[in-house]
């Protein structure tokens, strides 16, 4: 049985409470032991010497785009998969805006076949609704049976109030989670960026804040009736964030994920007319991307997920009000993760993998991942959060170059990504 | 000094000497005066959108400086289905183009054409976004009358939301220390609009705004804005149409300007279109001198 021995690095596993300098020891796919430094020479075949870097649980990224089926131009589950391991994450869960919807189990099987030639586990979010048409219910039940891990209508969020209701009482009944892009699109239709000084002066028409606040206040109502879980994808908003602190006060089964580029950058920077800047929901304002900030410092926010959504040079080079909203960001969430929430903020490395594996395994009921402790799958991002380098777009592994942080300076990234015991990606 | 100027995209892009020397090259323009000063040059209108007032003024003026221009025209449906802007922009400059006049329906569009091509990008008005010519050949009028722009009190009243030219001007006005009042609906003027430069105000109220207005400024506004919004027509000519009462409530020898086209009864009495205080005619026998100024520096040939 294959062997692998992960030698002098200081494991951080949150879930057990260890951070120390520890070994790992990896077999069949799984992790068999952690002991201190030396204690388990000799037992692998194979073995990894880390040199002081961490060794955490394999990170989980919520919210990627891998466009497969369908929009094999813009991206492949393979492709996609291979920038995921770079980036460190050994899980990817995809979501169903695939060609067609993945509103059914065949394609939510299809999706995990071998023959994607996926590198790191790809669980597939499938549609809440029949072609995210937002009219009749998927079979949730069917759905779960075939390895899918949540239910959305990503992109096209539920509005009707009923029906987003029945959502959450199918979803819990089977434990599941429903993931909601929250945008009223009825306010939205024809904006292409955040409402604010930046959109007057421009000229391009702004989506305000209440489009999205409105929703997750609507979702969290519901929450609130239903005992349903729901996920707040991509809260970008002061307001949506305030709602979210409320709810948990509250006790409520509410959780929300920020993506690194919110937490980041804000409206002003799409400068004159960068579409490497507009995605969906905006870059917002500075005194939103700070309560960001803060509602991950202390806890309202659950997981960073980097909603990567790879585009084709062609789909970005266009009048910005036309050009498709969305940017990669794979391969450089964890090290912005680092150089802003770690280095800049100063917050502790045990919070930062809790945001990116911890939590996320909990939020969608990955079992035996999120963590180290024995007998858990044999997924493990290994990081030197000290590394600088310089992110260049034009290596990226993704099939679509399509980001902001094209050139930027960080300090951190992933060094080995084992997926299933297995190393997929080394440095 | 001689200001390099490449595209004219924007007001903002361009400095404080640039928009001088543009405005005093345009002066000593005089379109009955034809010159050869861009002679064998090959000017490319690439209208997007329908606009005789602005096409035809660029046109004259190229003409009477002696190029030769080019019409490139296009339906909305044929954006829609047709080739990229950047492809239309590579066949127009390969064609032989020295200079594209480009009017577009989307905002920032002649910022994408000028990142992609080699020869200069005049933005001939790009959605809501800017109407670079139409804010300097409004500064060239209101000059005409008024010694300096400093501490002038400027009112433009109308659709500023939906308005490239109330972007430019108010930008430009800006620059020179006028002061710039936006009036109108709030659905035409959110507040915002006074984070677009220093010296911005919203006012919703017009009789205050025009109290001691040495420029009121009308734009043009379409009933089908009206439609479906808070005010109706009857409701935004109460409270917002320019009239002969509401001229008086401005400096006795305050000007009155309008980029056109005018829709008499709507936007301003014809008393008022007609009368002493309009610069209108002005406004657009001027459009043809800054033109003449633009696409002069552009092209490298003022001295
Ligand atoms: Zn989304």
């Amino acid at each position: 049985m294959e062997s692998l021995l992960i030698q002098r690095g200081r494991v951080i596993d949150p879930a057990s409470g260890v951070d120390a300098q520890m070994d790992v020891l990896l077999r069949g796919g799984r992790v068999v032991d952690v002991a201190p430094a030396g204690k388990l020479r000799g037992q692998a075949k194979q073995t990894v010497n880390v040199r002081g870097a961490i060794v955490a649980p394999g990170l989980i990224d919520l919210h990627v785009h891998l466009r497969e089926p369908g929009q094999l131009h813009k991206e492949t589950i393979a492709s996609g998969t291979g920038a995921a391991a770079p980036g460190g994450f050994t899980s990817v869960c995809v979501m169903p805006n695939t060609l067609p919807v993945n509103d059914s189990a065949e394609i939510t099987r299809w999706m995990q076949a071998p023959q994607r030639s996926a590198i790191v586990n790809v669980f597939p979010i499938a549609a809440a609704t029949v072609g995210s048409a937002g009219e009749k219910l998927t079979n949730f039940a069917a759905l779960k049976k075939a390895g899918a891990v949540a239910v959305s209508d990503d992109g096209k969020p539920i509005l009707d109030d009923r029906l987003m209701r029945t959502a959450l009482q199918a979803a819990a009944r089977l434990k599941m989670t429903v993931v909601q892009h929250a945008e009223d699109t009825r306010v939205t239709a024809g904006c292409s960026m955040n409402y604010g000084a930046t959109s007057f002066r421009l000229g391009v028409h702004g989506m305000p804040n209440s489009a999205e606040s409105s929703v997750v206040e609507r979702d969290i109502a519901l929450a609130r009736a239903t005992k349903g879980h729901v996920h707040v994808a991509h809260l970008s908003t002061r307001e949506a964030l305030e709602a979210v602190r409320a709810a948990k006060k509250a006790k409520l089964r509410v959780t929300a994920e920020v993506t690194p580029h919110h937490f980041t950058l804000i409206d002003e920077n799409v400068g004159e007319f960068n579409a490497h800047y507009k995605m969906n929901p905006p870059l917002r304002s500075v005194a939103d991307r700070d309560a960001l900030i803060e509602g991950i410092i202390d806890g309202t926010i659950d997981a960073i997920a980097t909603d990567h959504a790879p585009h084709a040079f062609h789909e970005k080079q266009v009048e910005f009000e036309r050009a498709a909203f969305g940017i990669t960001g794979l391969e450089t969430a964890l090290p912005i993760v680092l150089t802003v929430l770690h280095h800049h903020f100063k917050l502790p490395l045990w919070r930062i993998i809790e945001l990116l594996s911890v939590n996320p395994a909990k939020i969608f009921g990955l079992t035996g991942r999120g963590t180290l402790a024995k007998g858990s799958h044999a997924d493990i991002t290994i990081f030197d959060p000290k590394k600088k380098w310089t992110f260049d777009a034009s290596q990226s592994m993704s099939k679509s170059k399509n980001t902001p942080f094209d050139g930027w300076n960080f300090t951190g990234r992933a060094v080995v990504t084992i997926v299933g015991g297995n190393v997929v990606w080394e440095a | 000094m001689k200001p390099q100027l490449g595209s004219l995209l924007s007001i903002n892009q361009l400095t404080t000497e640039q928009i001088e020397a543009i405005l005093a090259l345009a002066r000593r323009m005089d379109p009955d005066r034809p010159s050869q000063l861009l002679h064998g040059k090959r000017v490319v209108l690439l209208f997007y959108e329908a606009s005789t007032r602005t096409r035809t003024s660029f046109e004259f003026a190229a003409k009477a400086l002696g190029a030769v221009t080019t019409l490139v025209t296009a339906t909305s449906s044929s954006i829609e289905k047709g080739e990229s802007l950047i492809d239309t922009g590579w066949t127009v400059e390969s064609i032989g183009a020295d200079v594209i006049v480009m009017r577009h329906p989307n905002s920032g569009s002649a910022h994408l054409l000028a990142r992609y091509m080699t020869v200069p990008i005049i933005n001939a008005g790009d959605g809501m976004h800017q109407h670079p010519s139409q804010g300097l050949l409004d500064a060239l009028t209101i000059l005409n009358h008024k010694k300096e722009l400093r501490g002038l009190r400027v009112v433009i009243v109308g659709d500023v939301y939906h308005s490239r030219v109330a972007r430019s001007n108010a930008e430009l006005l800006s620059r020179f220390g006028a002061e710039v009042v936006f009036c109108g609906p709030r659905d035409f003027v959110p507040e915002i609009a006074a984070t677009l430069a220093p010296g911005v105000v919203v006012n919703h109220d017009l009789n205050a705004a025009l109290q001691g207005a040495d420029v009121v400024m009308a734009l043009r506004v379409q009933k089908e804005r009206l439609a479906g919004r808070h005010h109706s027509v009857e409701d935004y000519i109460a409270h917002y149409q320019v009239t002969p009462q509401r001229m008086k409530l401005a400096k006795p020898d305050a000007i009155l300007m309008h980029p056109g086209p005018v829709i008499r009864g709507m936007e301003l009495t014809s008393e008022v279109a007609d009368g002493p205080q309009s610069c209108i005619h002005e406004q657009v026998r001027n459009g043809v001198k800054t033109r003449m100024a633009i696409l002069a520096m552009v092209l490298g040939a003022a001295h």
